[in-house]
């Protein structure tokens, strides 16, 4: 199904360089599906030692319970390549995230799972997380077609996505299927580069 | 031909295709693989009915769940760590791929186990699910890690979509100054640049600094430079790189050396290539370095002091230093050094190499770990671990009272049973500080070998050129 709108409200949550093992926790990456990820995502952060809600984390309170974007500080998704991260973040019900920037892997497995990435200077993300900490009802609605996302209070930010990306999101496309259309292409550079390199082949 | 760069020339010889403007059909020479990030990328091809399409470019490591304790033959008692490890097995003996289960005798983290099997050579392109794999760099490989999606598709295509990145060149002159390391260095540049300083490029070091360094202090630099963002980290090859390849490749016969040899003389970027960023750094300006809040970029020489907020560039800087401060216990304007430490860590991808732990045991030897401390040595392969026992480095290093363990990624990231408890602090030669990387609550300082080991000896943070006067 084609994605090319996200409206909803959104949840703030300004940390700088937060990364994987922040946003999934290593003691719920022991699966061979992607189980249970929804209870994992930001776990520290959402309960305390004894397992209790924290009620300082954004995520535990009512106002941003149905938030379905997530507002973030720079390098958003560093450290470890875990896409378990990405399936977590979805699986609680995010479909955007909004940062001044991203983690390169994260970035990429956001893009193969259709989570969108928004990236927008410093000056607007303040708006936004301004916005979102004195009227969390107040939905933002993110046009990816165009580009833009517009504030409750109509502001129009317009964020970069290339083309291939864009694609991958709006219409959620095959990958693999689109690059096994070039199986042709692939043999032939095997073929040519082992041969030309036989150094290459160490297994 | 216009000139290049060695990033632009290892991508140029592995581009099928041109995608789009930003993006290649990358090849992939060898893909590695762990049993955390490969499980549901093995599903999906199932799902579709999907065949891994090249077994023999595939190579699986049993490390990140594995525990680590000296015991024969290995257990693992965790059913849930179990389940992965046996779904790997399953996985790979159906496919046909190569495997180092627990109990074989090359067992070991990927990083440090395929480069010491010669499976990286120069010139090649070298993909993991896993962020570190940026290690390969310091052998001259474009190595750089991917997520579960891209697993998949390489298994099923040994390709990848890959987006070219930006290049910068930093360049590091001058002599290393007496006890420092290729650790110190790479923290110390983290420290520069920032977290996501490199983020977006691939990374060439040079200079005569970086031509000093052994292959494996090399593959330390190459593989923490992830924590700067970095898609990439390269050195071109030379002697020294030569020389560690002819030592582990020992399936090339001559003829193919020989091939090899006049391929790889081109891996270096032409003089006047042009980098899109470039720094300069003189390493005489380097000391001791170790991280005191919980991000790789927050670190200082061991003889300054923790910052304050006020001397950060940005609000949000000031704001990260204080939640930092908050997580790890301590406070601003407070010199590192002194601080007590609980436990000690010495491994990892980052630095469980051999030479890693002859520098420990050289000072160690004779000594004894401070009462109190619990300080443990995983070696990063179980080809380290017998190297280590044959040159008396492990009997060292038990005789001054360190755990000497089975290997695997262990305390790292703690995805086994070693890991820290609340409030713990610990000296760790590893490759991230982050809240709870090495068990919730943890507290973790990222320092060289020497000075995990001073630390040890000394229950503290020390500068270990000051060891002689203070043990």
């Amino acid at each position: 199904m084609r994605l090319t709108e996200i409206h909803g409200t959104a949840a703030p949550l300004p940390i700088e360089n937060l990364d994987t093992d922040q946003i999934m926790p290593k003691q719920f990456l022991r699966i061979i599906d992607k189980a249970g990820l929804k209870e994992g995502l930001l776990y520290d952060l959402r309960f305390d030692a004894q397992g209790e809600p924290r009620n300082d984390c954004v995520l535990n309170q009512p106002e941003y319970r149905d938030a379905r974007i997530l507002i973030g500080g720079s390098n958003f998704g560093c450290g470890s390549s875990r896409e378990h991260a990405v399936w977590g973040l979805q699986q609680a019900g995010f479909e955007a995230v909004i940062a001044p920037s991203f983690a390169e892997i994260f970035y990429s497995n956001a893009m193969n799972n259709r989570l969108l990435l928004v990236q927008l200077e410093r000056d607007e993300i303040d708006v936004l997380l301004h916005d979102a900490a004195t009227q969390p009802a107040a939905p933002l609605h993110i046009d990816i077609e165009r580009q833009t996302v517009t504030s409750a209070a109509g502001r129009v930010f317009a964020f970069p996505l290339g083309a291939r990306h864009k694609q991958m999101v709006v219409e959620g496309m095959d990958t693999i299927d689109l690059t096994l259309a070039s199986l042709h292409d692939i043999e032939a550079f095997e073929r040519d580069h082992f041969a030309r390199h036989s150094w290459a082949a160490v297994l | 031909m216009s000139t290049r760069t060695l990033y632009q020339k290892l991508v140029d010889s592995h581009v099928v295709a041109r995608v789009d403007e930003q993006n290649v059909l990358l090849y992939v020479d060898l893909h590695l693989m762990n049993e955390y990030t490969s499980p549901q990328a093995f599903s999906a091809l199932a799902e579709k009915t999907r065949r891994v399409r090249r077994p023999k470019q595939q190579l699986a490591v049993v490390s990140h769940i594995i525990p680590t304790h000296a015991e024969a033959p290995r257990v693992i008692r965790d059913a849930a760590s179990l389940l992965l490890a046996n779904n790997l097995a399953r996985n790979c003996a159906e496919a046909g791929i190569a495997l180092h289960a627990a109990n074989d005798p090359l067992q070991g983290i990927e990083h440090i186990v395929a480069p010491e099997r010669g499976l990286v050579r120069p010139g090649m392109v070298v993909l993991c699910g896993d962020s570190h794999t940026t290690t390969y760099g310091a052998l001259g490989a474009l190595g750089f890690g991917i997520g579960t999606s891209e697993v998949e598709h390489v298994l099923a295509t040994q390709t990848l979509v890959y987006r070219v990145a930006q290049t910068m060149r930093i360049a590091i002159e001058g002599a290393m100054p007496y006890g420092t390391s290729s650790k110190d260095l790479i923290l110390w540049i983290i420290s520069r640049i920032g977290a996501q300083g490199a983020r977006g490029y691939a990374v060439e070091f040079a200079g005569s600094t970086i031509a000093s360094l052994s292959a494996e202090a090399r593959m330390t630099l190459c593989n923490m430079t992830v924590e700067a963002g970095a898609r990439a980290a390269l050195i071109a090859p030379d002697a020294t790189t030569f020389d560690y390849i002819r030592a582990h490749a020992t399936s090339l016969d001559e003829t193919a050396w020989h091939a090899a040899m006049s391929d790889w003389r081109e891996l270096k970027s032409d003089p006047g290539a042009r980098f899109d960023s470039e720094h300069h750094f003189d390493a005489r300006d380097i000391a001791p370095f170790v991280t005191w809040g919980t991000s790789p970029d927050q670190a200082i020489a061991v003889d300054e002091r923790i910052p304050a907020a006020a001397t950060q560039k940005t609000p949000e800087a000031a704001a990260a230093l204080r939640r930092a401060l908050d997580y790890i216990g301590l406070d601003a304007d407070q010199p590192i050094a002194g601080t007590q430490i609980d436990r000690v860590f010495i491994g990892s991808c980052t630095n469980g190499r051999i030479e890693d732990l002859r520098i420990v045991a050289s000072i160690v030897a004779g000594r004894h770990v401070a009462q109190g401390v619990r300080a443990m040595v995983v070696p990063g392969s179980g080809s380290v671990r017998r190297q280590a026992e044959a040159e008396g480095v492990a009997a060292t290093l038990r005789e001054a009272g360190f755990e000497w363990r089975e290997p695997g990624c262990s305390m790292c990231l703690a995805m086994n049973d070693d890991f820290l408890t609340p409030g713990e602090r610990c000296a760790s030669t590893t490759n991230r500080n982050f809240e709870g990387r090495q068990g919730r609550g943890g507290r973790t300082h990222l320092m060289s070998p020497a000075m995990a080991a001073a630390a040890a000896l000394t229950g503290r943070i020390t500068d270990v050129r000051t060891l002689e006067t203070q043990s």
